[in-house]
């Protein structure tokens, strides 16, 4: 009896150490690179501003030194509506920006998840060929594409001026940021929605078909309700990220064109006001929980359909 | 058929749109002129001016650096999270190797910057730089090796433990033949995802360190020369051969990106 029980306790044991030393390192090394900075930059955000940026000391005993926590960089973030106008622009751009990746990958997915097997992988591929490239090139080709000399701006232009209106410029506009904003992030509305298609039974249409169905039909009652849980995941794939995002409105907008992102930044790399930069990261942080939260819900309250 | 022409028309349209925008920042590598405006003639001169580039081929030479460190590390750590997912439930591993893949990623940018600076004390530059990039790598690896794990029968684990294998022995000689193509398929995204890296490298660089995104990006804030479309060209050729390598590796690890 005695030497099974030294067995189990050693066996149970290896198995202790074996979860640790393979769970650990990971644990570990997320704790302080991912929890800590996280914990860190709320913190910040209750701060006052460094005299020459950074931050104030959390103590001093110094009079006159500003340090300690304060509630004062939220407040200053609600007393002027710009910062709420910024946050309810990215909303309005990243709404945007869903639908049209929405509108242009529906098709697309649909073609693919109706194509004969074998074909399949391929034009998959050919979809998210173009993240080979790297995110600023794809940016920078809209640059060239949009920039006054291309042959869209000359044609468009051309067009205006038959009518003798002024030309329009097309690049550093919010109609470029857009643009590229659709670009980078379209072929994450085409995967989830092409994976949900995919799944779709074909006799479902069959028998809508025999039951005297029309296309339209077909498709607005079964197989656009079928793919709700396609849709919700790609775009909050796609919401999310446009949310945050600084490099697009920095590279192809306006100097009107900023969005969260770019105001994050001006905080951190600009004018170094840390503490309210940690404020709009915080706010930042909220909604795209907010979004991620909404569509989780809403992607429950469809389940019946799958 | 009708209704399958006006399909194929729009899928094709959006394909074009797709491509167009790369074909022309290729093709333009190619011009014998200043401006990206129209064709003049061939020529290879934006791929010399790059050759001769000192700054870009001393940023060309950090970004690889930073992708093979940080990449083998993601690669380590990003393994056994993926296996520790896989294995045991531990609610904070999985919330915090797939936050920073969900989340915008200027939030760990300056977090991070925040953290090196306030905490740490650390001057930014290449250590900054590698450290960020395994934190947002881990969880990719985790995510493609996990996927992996959740194919394998159960029963193989099982079998080799009644068979008297010890932990290391079951990994040794089942897990790890099994999980490999996934492992490295996660270490050549996360050295693809470190190369291209604008946004986080942005943020933990500092002055000192160049990378290429971080020159690419400064020289398109500045001046669009067509050495722009030449470096653009071959990265895409870079990355393209990354992608293509793990694609050989893990046929469903491309999928389980989005």
């Amino acid at each position: 009896m005695a030497p099974e029980m030294s067995e189990k306790t050693q066996s149970s044991r290896a198995t202790r150490l074996a979860r640790w030393l393979v769970s650990g390192p990971p644990l570990l090394f997320l704790a302080v690179f991912f929890l800590l900075p996280s914990a860190i930059m709320v913190l910040a955000s209750f701060r006052y501003p460094g005299e020459f940026g950074g931050l104030a000391p959390l103590f001093s005993t110094v009079p006159g030194v500003l340090h300690g926590l304060t509630f004062e960089t939220y407040q200053f973030f609600f007393s002027d509506i710009i910062y709420v106008q910024v946050f309810l622009k990215s909303f309005l751009v990243a709404l945007a920006t869903t639908l049209i990746c929405l509108l242009l990958a529906y098709p697309l997915a649909l073609l693919i998840a109706r194509s004969p097997k074998k074909s399949r992988d391929l034009m998959v591929l050919l979809v998210i060929l173009p993240f080979a490239s790297n995110f600023l090139v794809r940016v920078y080709a809209w640059m060239i594409l949009l920039g006054p000399q291309a042959a869209l701006s000359q044609a468009i232009n051309a067009v205006l001026a038959l009518f003798g209106l002024t030309p329009v410029h097309l690049l550093f506009s919010p109609f470029a940021v857009l643009v590229g904003m659709v670009y980078v992030h379209l072929p994450f509305m085409v995967l989830p929605l092409y994976t949900n298609l995919e799944k779709h039974d074909p006799m479902l249409l069959d028998a809508a078909q025999d039951c005297g169905a029309n296309a339209w039909q077909r498709f607005w009652r079964i197989t656009f309700p079928l793919s709700m849980p396609g849709i919700l995941s790609g775009a909050a794939l796609v919401f999310i990220p446009v949310l945050g995002m600084f490099a697009i409105p920095d590279i192809l907008g306006g100097t009107g064109d900023m969005l969260i992102g770019n105001l994050i930044k001006e905080q951190f790399l600009g004018t170094r006001d840390w503490p309210f930069g940690s404020t709009l990261s915080i706010m930042l942080t909220l909604a795209v929980l907010a979004v991620a939260w909404l569509a989780a819900r809403l992607g429950r309250g469809g389940k019946y359909y799958a | 058929m009708r209704r399958g022409w006006r399909l194929w028309a729009a899928a094709l349209s959006v394909y074009a749109f797709l491509y167009l925008p790369l074909a022309v920042v290729v093709v333009y590598s190619f011009n014998d002129s200043r401006l990206n405006a129209e064709w003049i003639g061939f020529t290879l001169r934006w791929y010399e001016v790059l050759l001769h580039d000192r700054e870009m081929l001393l940023a060309a030479g950090n970004s690889l650096f930073i992708a093979l460190v940080s990449s083998l590390a993601a690669t380590l750590l990003g393994t056994m999270a993926g296996m520790a997912m896989h294995r045991y439930r531990i609610r904070m591993l999985a919330f915090m190797v797939l936050t920073p893949v969900a989340m915008p990623e200027i939030l760990l940018g300056v977090s991070l910057l925040l953290f090196f600076i306030q905490v740490l004390n650390l001057t930014l530059g290449m250590l900054s730089i590698v450290l960020a990039h395994i934190t947002f790598s881990i969880g990719f690896v985790a995510v493609i090796v996990r996927a992996r794990l959740a194919g394998v029968e159960e029963s193989l684990f099982e079998a080799a433990r009644d068979c008297g294998a010890s932990q290391w022995q079951t990994f040794r000689h089942i897990t790890l033949p099994l999980i490999l193509p996934a492992v490295v398929a996660g270490g050549l995204m996360a050295f693809t995802l470190s190369i291209d890296d604008f946004v986080i490298t942005f943020f933990t660089a500092g002055v000192g360190v160049q990378t290429l995104p971080l020159r690419i990006y400064s020289m398109i804030k500045i001046a669009v020369t067509p050495e722009v479309n030449a470096v653009s060209t071959l990265l895409m050729l870079l990355t393209l051969t990354l992608i293509v390598l793990a694609s050989r590796f893990a046929p469903d690890a491309l999928k389980g990106k989005a």
